[in-house]
């Protein structure tokens, strides 16, 4: 029985199969002409498997321009400094939103919702003008701090916290634990399923991003993966197709290959959190 | 109730609000600097002849706005920006529905495909323009070897004024198309499986029957959802057109945020730039408020 249900089953894995493979065809050839000499992509042929492996060039030739590892190194402190930041403020926050009545607590749940309607590129201009007065252009400072208030980390983690049973809360009250103390110790360790997918939603988006980085950044020192590619790309490569693609691959490995390891995670991180938002 | 058992009532509510105030005070300092005063200075900035490297600045009124409507490269701008919503879009939407049926329909690959078609959300979207520029390449790229290997002399695919922005749509409709996958596959469990034995009974035996009567009216939040969600996403098309056509050739793919990026931060006219920032806020804007206008009246079901 069960092969007859396999074959009445084929056509759709046959037709999810097709789409599939067109979907995957850039990175298919992404990682072919990576692994090419020019004159084998030049020529245009429809194997994908290298007649000659050039691999060690292209790779080789990418090393040796770009500094990858700094590149990459860029990208995770640029992540991981936005990322803390944006916990630091938004736990805390979502925290006295769900649980704390307080005056003015209306205006800022008020304040999270109007900022959930404006898009980060709407502020941009007036920070770069005042990150270059400030003379921070070019720096870590001028890629992390403009990310660092998520007002959809805030509305996530009220959400989240608003479900966290009350007596939870006052139990640690009547051992006389501090609000601050409670946040850290009683609320984010209960936090982590909503902690866990907006660090996801946080990094992904960050680690791609590319209209931030591209204003406040100028040369290679504070480059994230995606300006490094860009700067490879019109200073290097040229036509080298060989080497940028094999540049591709370095700076899309990382989450791409995290995103294998971790697929469900991923999907609810950034759908299922988008989902709510 | 247990809160009164510890302090007299009126400690208590004191240090609550002290308590709430502190904790969010890191926040609220966060976003007056970083995300609500800026956007009042982009307003404000909207309406003066504010440039980078000059000197001060001078009250215009709508100037800037006046300008965007004399401005022809802005309205190739606005033109680009609306088709390729309306390119992408639907075909994201359809497209994702489309496959989340098919991977729902049976129980074999499910994890897998879904997994497939989501790998594009999370690769650098800068990488993958690389790779769908080598794609795409008019002599060299796969894509034309392979239409010349059935006769078929295929376009300057990026570099053509006519094929331009059709080729940053298709981009486009696979960047979105797992996302939206995710979104309706989600949706799509939601629907309680009697109710397609109810259909069933009642006479739905075709699967578009089914489709029409069940799924369709069910899926309706999910739906509107997608479609606001993907249009915003689309409106902020930039990372493409950055890397691949900078708004080329002859300003044929030149869309919104480019014009916005490029006024601003080549040329540092920042004054006009917010003006153009503005008109993308209001496209913004102008989706949520449809979304919620639909939502009050046509998602009703039941």
């Amino acid at each position: 029985m069960p092969e007859r249900f396999l074959l009445r089953d084929m056509p759709r894995l046959a037709l999810l199969t097709v789409l599939g493979l067109v979907v995957l065809m850039p990175y298919i050839w992404m990682v072919a002409a990576s692994l090419k000499p020019l004159d084998e992509i030049f020529r245009a042929s429809l194997s994908l498997l290298p007649e000659r492996l050039h691999a060690v060039e292209n790779y080789g030739k990418v090393f040796a321009k770009i500094p990858v590892w700094r590149y990459l190194w860029n990208g995770v402190v640029v992540c991981g400094g936005i990322l803390f930041f944006q916990l630091l403020f938004a736990v805390p926050a979502g925290y006295a939103l769900a649980k704390l009545r307080f005056p003015g607590s209306g205006i800022a749940f008020g304040a999270v919702m109007l900022g959930l309607l404006v898009p980060y590129h709407v502020p941009a201009l007036p920070l770069y003008v005042g990150f270059s007065q400030l003379g921070l252009l070019n720096g870590y400072t001028a890629l992390i701090a403009p990310a660092t208030i998520s007002v959809f980390a805030i509305f996530l983690f009220r959400q989240f916290f608003k479900s966290l049973p009350d007596d939870l809360i006052h139990a640690a009250r009547m051992d006389g634990i501090g609000e601050a103390e409670i946040v850290w110790r009683i609320v984010l360790p209960n936090a982590w399923p909503a902690a866990t997918a907006f660090a996801i939603f946080s990094v992904v988006a960050h680690w791609n991003d590319l209209f931030w980085p591209l204003i406040v950044v100028n040369g290679p020192n504070y480059a994230t993966p995606a300006l490094g590619v860009l700067y490879f790309r019109s200073d290097e490569a040229g036509d080298d197709f060989g080497a940028l693609m094999a540049a591709a691959v370095l700076m899309t490995a990382p989450l791409v290959l995290a995103f294998l390891l971790a697929q469900r995670r991923f999907i609810e991180g950034i759908a299922t959190t988008g989902l709510k938002g | 109730m247990s809160a009164s058992l510890a302090f007299p009532a009126r400690r208590r509510t004191t240090g609550e609000a002290l308590a709430g105030w502190m904790l969010t005070a890191p926040a609220a300092l966060a976003y007056a600097l970083m995300l609500l005063l800026p956007t009042l200075a982009t307003i404000a900035l909207a309406f003066t002849d504010y440039e980078l490297g000059a000197d001060g600045l001078a009250w215009i009124g709508l100037d800037n706005f006046a300008e965007l409507l004399r401005d022809r490269g802005f309205a190739i701008a606005l033109r680009n920006t609306i088709l390729y919503v309306a390119l992408v879009a639907p075909l994201s939407v359809l497209g994702g529905l489309a496959l989340a049926l098919l991977i729902e329909t049976g129980t074999r690959g499910r994890a897998f495909f879904r997994a497939v078609f989501f790998l594009p959300v999370v690769s650098l979207p800068v990488a993958m323009a690389a790779a769908w520029q080598y794609l795409l390449h008019p002599t060299i790229g796969p894509l034309n070897a392979a239409l010349r290997g059935i006769g078929i002399e295929g376009p300057a695919w990026l570099s053509s004024s006519d094929t331009v922005l059709l080729s940053l749509a298709a981009i486009g409709v696979w960047e979105n198309i797992g996302f939206n996958l995710v979104l309706f596959l989600a949706g799509l469990t939601a629907i309680p499986r009697e109710l397609y034995a109810a259909a069933e009974v009642d006479g739905a035996t075709s699967g578009w029957e089914r489709f029409r009567l069940v799924t369709w009216p069910l899926l309706g939040p999910t739906t509107l959802f997608v479609v606001t969600i993907t249009m915003t996403r689309a409106v902020r098309v930039f990372d493409s057109v950055a890397v691949l056509t900078q708004g080329g050739p002859n300003k044929a793919s030149e869309v919104l945020l480019y014009a916005m990026y490029e006024e601003g931060f080549t040329y540092f006219r920042l004054g006009y730039s917010a003006a153009i920032t503005l008109v993308f806020l209001a496209i913004v804007l102008a989706l949520v408020w449809l979304q919620t206008k639909v939502l009050e009246k046509r998602v009703h079901y039941a």
